[in-house]
């Protein structure tokens, strides 16, 4: 039998950029995107961490612009696809267009695991460039299969190329994935991706759970580096996914060796499961929020877990940082 | 939700003296025109006259059954009644620039709610002073109705280099055409920060929460103020006298974190709890945007009635 292929994503320069608290220069995206394309990453996914667009003073403001990082790392790519992401409420058509402009050839539309809808006029704006759109479900441990199932054929009714199912805030049990990989699969006849965060430490598990069950984009980031917890190790990934039986294009030792030269030095903090993290995974909170409820945090005097606990039980979604400062108040007030 | 007994009599009230309100016409039966229907009817100097659609639907047989007259002639039926001298277009951009140019040439006042924008933009508390020769207003979006407030409060004693909103809406408060078309909320509330609310640079968020029980309409306003030596005192002050002012025409309109500063930014968040006259409570952004569209008419009404000062 053929071994089958996984296309696998790197979002070092997007999700990564969480970690960064969105501080990468040109000079960076440029060394990792020149070595993401020579190990044979897919996609390469450079924008803000919330999307095109996400440069603001409630996400963290970029300490340089995208579109300028975007050329950087185009003009450093010849075989894989440089891709950005789109959260429709953050990010425009204008600044897809932008981002096309700057050598972009793939956007990933970001909604909540329940507002499909939305993406339409971004999806189908992307295939009037010429570009690959991908629907991208966020939070998907926050719906069932079938529901889930029933969002990802409206994308794909919108043009999408692939379906990308992303547990941003790395809370899925393996069996979870599986049941959501396979619900989604059933339902669309395009592909299907799994995004995994960290926060429960089953980044690479629920990966290869989603692998196995038929998915055939995977998410990944050099080092992990990520929201949250982290994404799961593309280096690691490359590994796995080969003792796995599976088909990749990576470069192994390259991989590993652009990890500890370009990703490693610039890291500001260890891609740990810290307390924050593994409460955020526990609770089911969207990945981003960990340092800006860190910051919060300290200026209001509070426990970081008190302040995730209470965003979990009010079911916040993507995009909702700035409820973090609510949360800290209110809990603040209660005290009084 | 609808049709009690008080929406009722409220209505009959003005029937009894209708030489004392303005006679207005709604384009657009769906969710927004109705609540805005029930609206007028509280109102003291608008007379609803006229509910307009272009098919038989439920909203225009609601309206039929409330006593209104209705028809499916959309426009036309607008433009042929000459007492009609306020009208509220709820249709959709493509519909408003259509009607636009028919209404100016009735000599009609259109208040239009949808994104078309062919008048100057009006947030009722802000500028509706500056707008009354006009025969068109834009309504700017929900989520720039309760925010820009807040901007133009900040602005106006401390300036305001940028100011970016996020506004948070139940995600069973957002329409088919909002969700159609999320950018046209961020573009339009973005150059309205900046129009109105007076900030060098505006940026507009939009983001969905599909939570049960659905949650309120929540939204965040943070300014980058010029002059952070004026304090958070005045500042606060400044809030609290447009916050009494926007309670005036949307009751539900709260502070839930008085403005706070940090060097020279000032995060602000409030929450918009509809009335519920149509529409439920959780449809604050609904709520304030068609209060505030009902507001501006009725000052407008007030000057064609020679009620100086009238206030809504």
């Amino acid at each position: 039998m053929m071994k089958r292929r996984i296309h696998v994503v790197d979002t070092t320069l997007r999700d990564g950029s969480h970690a960064m608290r969105h501080s990468f220069d040109a000079q960076q995206a440029a060394a990792i995107a020149n070595g993401l394309d020579r190990c044979g990453v897919s996609l390469i996914e450079l924008s803000h961490g919330d999307g095109l667009g996400g440069s603001s003073y409630t996400y963290g403001f970029s300490k340089v612009n995208e579109f300028e990082l975007l050329k950087a790392a185009g003009a450093q790519i010849q075989n894989s696809k440089l891709a950005v992401l789109l959260l429709p409420g953050i990010g425009t058509i204008a600044d897809l267009e932008h981002a096309y402009g700057c050598g972009a050839r793939a956007v990933r539309v970001a909604t909540h695991v329940t507002e499909a809808d939305v993406s339409a006029q971004h999806i189908q704006a992307a295939k009037r460039l010429g570009m690959m759109a991908v629907g991208f479900l966020m939070l998907v441990h926050m719906s069932e299969p079938e529901a889930i199932a029933e969002e990802a054929k409206k994308m794909e009714s919108y043009g999408a190329d692939y379906i990308n199912l992303a547990d941003s805030a790395g809370h899925l049990m393996p069996d979870d994935v599986r049941r959501r990989v396979e619900a989604v699969r059933n339902a669309v006849c395009i592909p299907v991706g799994f995004h995994a965060h960290n926060n429960l430490g089953l980044a690479m598990a629920n990966s290869l759970a989603a692998a196995g069950e038929g998915a055939d984009y995977i998410d990944a980031t050099l080092r992990g580096l990520g929201a949250g917890a982290g994404n799961t190790q593309i280096e690691v990934l490359a590994g796995a996914l080969q003792m796995s039986g599976f088909e990749t294009a990576l470069n192994f030792y390259g991989l590993m060796d652009l990890a500890e030269e370009a990703v490693q030095p610039i890291m500001q903090r260890p891609q740990v499961i810290d307390s924050g993290a593994l409460i955020g995974g526990y609770a089911g909170v969207y990945s981003s929020f960990l340092l800006h409820v860190y910051t919060a945090a300290e200026k209001f005097s509070l426990e970081p877990r008190d302040i995730l606990v209470e965003l979990g039980r009010r079911r916040m979604v993507g995009g909702q940082e700035d409820m973090i400062i609510d949360v800290a108040y209110q809990l603040t007030q209660q005290d009084k | 939700m609808w049709g009690s007994n008080n929406q009722l009599i409220s209505k009959q009230k003005g029937v009894r003296y209708p030489l004392s309100k303005i006679k207005v016409a709604v384009i657009g039966p769906g969710n927004i025109g109705t609540d805005l229907m029930y609206k007028i009817f509280r109102s003291r100097n608008l007379e609803m006259a006229l509910m307009a659609g272009i098919v038989e639907s439920e909203g225009i047989r609601r309206a039929a059954g409330l006593g209104v007259n209705t028809s499916t002639d959309g426009v036309n039926a607008v433009v042929a009644d000459p007492e009609i001298k306020i009208v509220f277009d709820s249709t959709g951009a493509a519909p408003h620039l259509k009607h636009a140019p028919l209404l100016r040439q009735a000599g009609k006042i259109a208040i239009d709610l949808t994104p078309a924008a062919v008048g100057p933009y009006c947030v009722p508390c802000v500028n509706l002073d500056g707008l009354q020769e006009q025969d068109n207003i834009n309504m700017v979006t929900c989520g720039g109705q309760a925010t820009i407030p807040i901007v133009h409060a900040v602005e106006r004693v401390a300036g305001a280099a940028y100011a970016e909103i996020v506004a948070c809406i139940a995600s069973k408060s957002a329409g088919p055409g909002t969700r159609a078309n999320m950018d046209e909320f961020t573009e339009t509330t973005s150059k309205a920060i900046e129009a109105v609310g007076g900030a060098d640079k505006g940026k507009a968020i939009i983001v969905l929460n599909p939570a049960e029980p659905p949650l309120m309409m929540t939204n965040t306003i943070i300014v980058r103020v010029k002059q952070p030596e004026v304090g958070l005192e005045s500042i606060t002050e400044s809030v609290n006298r447009i916050v009494a002012e926007l309670k005036q025409y949307v009751p539900g309109y709260t502070l839930r974190v008085p403005p706070m500063m940090e060097g020279d930014k000032v995060t602000t968040i409030v929450q918009v709890e509809g009335q519920g006259d149509f529409l439920p409570a959780y449809s604050g952004n609904l709520d304030i945007i068609n209060s505030a569209a009902v507001a501006a008419a009725e000052k407008i009404a007030g000057r064609l009635l020679g009620k100086r000062g009238a206030t809504a």
